[in-house]
């Protein structure tokens, strides 16, 4: 076989990881139904076949509710990249755009920043009395200063390009230069950027569920299953956290390589590796 | 007398990806030739871009990664080889770097130019160099930014000279300067190689050069197009179609440009380079096939058919 | 000098805007809540056989009636004197709760700092300089690795190995159950921080680690890097002479900016291991709707974070010769 260079690479590793995630997403849904299964007559086992992760207190699968987990997981975490990649776009580009806009822009900034971040997390979901629209909302609306700084920086050094500075003055309408000139720079960086949140997410919609500040405890989120597991840790029944866990920080890493691989094909500067 | 360096066909070139997911070698300097004698000064005049800096990265072994050499380059009449590089730099062999930021923007001049060594002999060498190029004692406690740029040129000849140098190698060390620091500036590297050092001067400023080079080579889209002696320019005797165009677009001999451009490494084709802009292509140099670079009156050229100078 | 105190007044002015925002954000978004503390904290049970004067009195206490505008100004003026109010569920002030709770958390929080400060400046410069060989692939596959760990995971699995498997350490609590706090020794103490300290330190490395590989790389693609090598310093000295200096600057920036990100990996690690400390109890009064104490450890940790910022703009003016030897001209 034909030796792939690095690009090919990144490109069939993007597919693969997309695979993967897609697979576990569709299995998990359709596994909810298992996952909430209780049966009294195959309580506290211990990984072994057929239940490959073992199963709970109550006798319900742990791979299931493991699936199903992750399945929620991955939803809620590309709800919330999405929602806040958009805020930081529009808030990006308005910020850099709008000289008032971007005083009162840094400062919001600032003032995010300066609250440690699970804890705005909470005091969001709070907000929104917690649960699936609590968690959603609060790591939503807490993901996008980073993204949102760094497309300003973007589009405040587009500005200063020499040819769209010339663009400007030969008068073509600000309308066209956003959508010929910007957004087409802007894009990579965003699809970056937005496969990027998505570790984020998932991992401060685990931490937020955990706590308790995030979907309820009848929902197989990860967050609850590591929860429950705390109680049964010192009883001997590693596996209620282990596989879990293992599984969570598995999807993440798939979403970490996804972002890896899409910046490597989407960045220009890339060319010389 | 043997030349301290000499440089045999020699070629770098980068990897880098084109459309996608599709892999190519891009040549930067290609066949490239000469050898440098000790006392002498010889220029490499060549336009931005044609991969000039990179030579000089080449002989102290110093390529970016994603970079390949081939060729010979001989120090001594021994093979340079990366090793022998990695002893000789920065002692035997030095260089001069463009400009201000080849200094440690954090750290004082001083021990920039010691290299960390603490020693009174290196204390009072130090002092001494500075001194040879005009610059008192208080600059060694001076940041990088605190100096103008004629400054940091002397730093940098100071902390190349600092070792006693046979070979030195000087990477475009005028821009940015009025014409008086400049030639002030060569007047320096003029004095390194009468105390017998070989210097090799890289500039895209081929008046400048003229005035302390003794050889002069030129380079057109990374090969080496032309070497003659400084005197052969103003006498007429140069070979190469564009080394004439070049000598006749200077100021003092009636500015006259050639129209077009240089190739970028990416369009460099199998041929004369310079074909699709000379004055006197014929039919013949349109086509493929390397052009030889042969021995003319003195000096060497890469033309299928050079002007001036008869054959040997 | 005048330059120095200018700069320094005018970081400390935004400071102080900075934390009545973050007060103000904090107060409305607990306000916004629909949760009702009556019910999350009473029941919905022990209501029903109240009378209408005890739920009157009890949403007296919970402040349920008073208007927004009033609570926020009220509160915001007793907080300036020094005053800011009482744990509705401690029922002790918010200032001595919190006073109990930094002590605990403090040695925790300032062992993760400086050991994650420590270990992942090293790593950061060691997998910068040898950029692409096995320690930087190492170094960013171990970081990866540990980013992508939820920290309350790594806890759980910390406790899971050290305290129930091989037993060195305790599994919960600050102190032991049942004993005095006044006669704890303090390596008791020292043996129930060990663990959670341990996750924090482990899970700070990555970001520092990370940010300053980043950091290392452009120095170390630099032309002074690259002038360096050509007259021929190895690398261990340009790490060290060249490396070492121009990381310097951004790792500032760097440990200053991780204050904020331990904090929060102390809410979820204090949690794990029912660590009695600041993180927890933030835990407890969100959960159990008590303002005061919420609003009192957001305000409290927001003002360690800007502190945290404005040390890092002041220790700047010290390193950075641009800025020392700039105001010593002006």
């Amino acid at each position: 076989m034909r030796r792939l260079n690095q690009r090919q690479r990144a490109l069939l590793l993007l597919l693969l990881a997309a695979a993967v995630l897609l697979a576990i997403t569709l299995a998990g849904a359709l596994l909810t139904g298992r996952a909430m299964e209780t049966d009294f007559s195959r309580l506290n086992l211990a990984p072994d076949l057929p239940y490959l992760f073992g199963t709970d207190w109550m006798g319900r699968d742990m791979f299931a509710r493991t699936l199903t987990g992750l399945s929620l997981s991955i939803r809620i975490g590309a709800l919330t990249a999405c929602v806040s990649a958009v805020i930081a776009l529009v808030l990006g580009v308005a910020a850099a755009l709008n000289r008032k806009l971007d005083a009162v822009f840094s400062w919001c900034i600032d003032l995010f920043l300066g609250i440690p971040h699970i804890l705005l997390v909470m005091l969001i979901s709070l907000a929104f009395g917690r649960g699936f629209l609590g968690v959603v909302a609060g790591v939503s609306l807490s993901h996008w200063p980073s993204l949102a700084r760094l497309l300003r920086g973007e589009v405040l050094q587009l500005r200063q390009a020499p040819y769209l500075r010339l663009a400007r003055k030969l008068g073509v309408p600000r309308r066209d230069l956003i959508r010929r000139h910007l957004l087409p720079h802007l894009l990579p960086q965003f699809l970056t950027g937005l496969i990027l949140q998505f570790p984020h997410a998932i991992l401060h919609e685990a931490s937020v569920t955990f706590l308790g500040f995030g979907l309820s405890s009848e929902q197989p989120a990860i967050g609850v299953i590591l929860s429950e597991s705390m109680r049964y840790l010192t009883t001997g029944r590693w596996w209620l956290a282990l596989f879990p866990g293992l599984a969570l920080v598995g999807v993440v890493l798939l979403f970490a390589a996804l972002g890896e691989q899409a910046r490597r094909l989407l960045d220009p500067s890339s060319i010389h590796q | 007398m043997e030349p301290i360096l000499q440089v045999e066909h020699l070629s770098i070139s980068f990897s880098q990806y084109h459309r996608g997911t599709r892999k190519r070698t891009l040549p930067v300097i290609h066949d490239l030739s000469f050898s440098i004698c000790p006392g002498q000064v010889t220029a490499v005049v060549g336009s931005s871009g044609s991969g000039k800096s990179l030579l000089a990265h080449g002989i102290l072994g110093i390529l970016p990664y994603n970079s390949a050499l081939e060729g010979t380059i001989l120090y001594q009449g021994t093979p340079l080889t990366q090793r022998r590089a990695e002893q000789l730099r920065g002692r035997e062999i030095v260089l001069v770097p463009q400009g201000v930021t080849y200094l440690d923007p954090l750290m004082e001049v001083g021990p920039q130019i010691r290299k960390g060594r603490r020693d009174p002999r290196s204390k009072a060498r130090s002092r001494a160099v500075l001194e040879r190029y005009g610059l008192g004692p208080e600059v060694e406690k001076r940041y990088p930014f605190e100096l103008s740029g004629g400054m940091a040129r002397r730093v940098l000849i100071a902390s190349a000279v600092v070792e006693q140098p046979k070979l030195i190698l000087a990477d475009e060390p005028t821009p940015g300067l009025d014409a008086r620091a400049a030639s002030r500036i060569l007047g320096h590297f003029r004095e390194l190689a009468e105390d017998g050092a070989g210097v090799l001067l890289i500039t895209h400023d081929l008046e400048l050069a003229l005035t302390i080079a003794h050889r002069v080579l030129v380079l057109y889209a990374g090969e080496t197009i032309e070497e003659a002696s400084a005197a052969d320019f103003s006498a007429g005797r140069l070979r190469h179609p564009y080394t004439r165009a070049l000598w006749a677009a200077l100021p003092q001999n009636g500015f006259t440009p050639i129209p077009g451009t240089q190739p970028y490494p990416g369009e460099i084709s199998d041929g004369c380079q310079f074909a699709p802009r000379c004055p006197r292509c014929r039919p013949e140099c349109r086509g493929p096939g390397p052009v030889p670079y042969v021995p003319r009156a003195g000096g060497w050229v890469r033309c299928r058919f050079p002007e001036g100078g008869e054959a040997l | 000098m005048k330059h120095r105190l200018q700069f320094a007044g005018k970081k400390l002015l935004r400071m102080a805007l900075l934390l009545l925002g973050v007060s103000l954000a904090a107060f409305l978004l607990m306000s916004a809540s629909p949760l009702d503390p009556l019910q999350t904290n009473v029941g919905q049970a022990a209501l029903g056989s109240m009378s209408q004067e005890q739920i009157a009195q009890l949403e007296d206490y919970w402040g349920v009636n008073t208007p927004l505008a009033e609570r926020y100004l009220g509160w915001l003026f007793s907080a300036l004197q020094g005053d800011f109010g009482t744990s509705l569920l401690y029922r002790q002030p918010v200032l001595q709760i919190i006073g109990e709770r930094l002590a605990n958390s403090l040695g925790l929080l300032l062992f993760a700092w400086v050991l994650s400060g420590i270990l992942g400046l090293t790593l950061g410069v060691l997998a910068g300089a040898l950029r692409g060989r096995w320690p930087d692939k190492l170094v960013r596959g171990w970081c990866l690795l540990i980013s992508s760990t939820p920290t309350f995971w790594l806890a759980l699995l910390l406790l899971t190995v050290f305290a129930v498997w091989l037993g060195w350490f305790p599994s919960g609590l600050s102190v032991p159950i049942g004993v005095e706090a006044d006669s704890v020794t303090a390596l008791e103490r020292l043996r129930h921080a060990v663990l959670p300290a341990l996750t924090l330190s482990i899970t700070g490395v990555s970001n520092i680690a990370l940010h300053t590989r980043e950091k290392m790389v452009d120095v170390m693609e630099s032309d002074y890097v690259l002038f360096a090598r050509a007259r021929g310093e190895s690398l261990p000295a340009i790490v060290l002479r060249h490396g070492l200096r121009n990381v310097a600057l951004p790792a500032i920036t760097l440990q200053f900016a991780s204050v904020s990100e331990i904090i929060g990996g102390s809410v979820l690690v204090e949690q794990v291991f029912s660590y009695p400390g600041l993180g927890q109890a933030a835990v407890t009064a969100g959960l159990g709707s008590d303002m005061p104490l919420l609003l009192g450890i957001t305000v409290l940790t927001a003002a360690i974070v800007f502190g945290g910022n404005v040390a890092a703009d002041l220790l700047y003016g010290v390193v950075d010769p641009k800025i020392r030897r700039g105001a010593a001209k002006a």
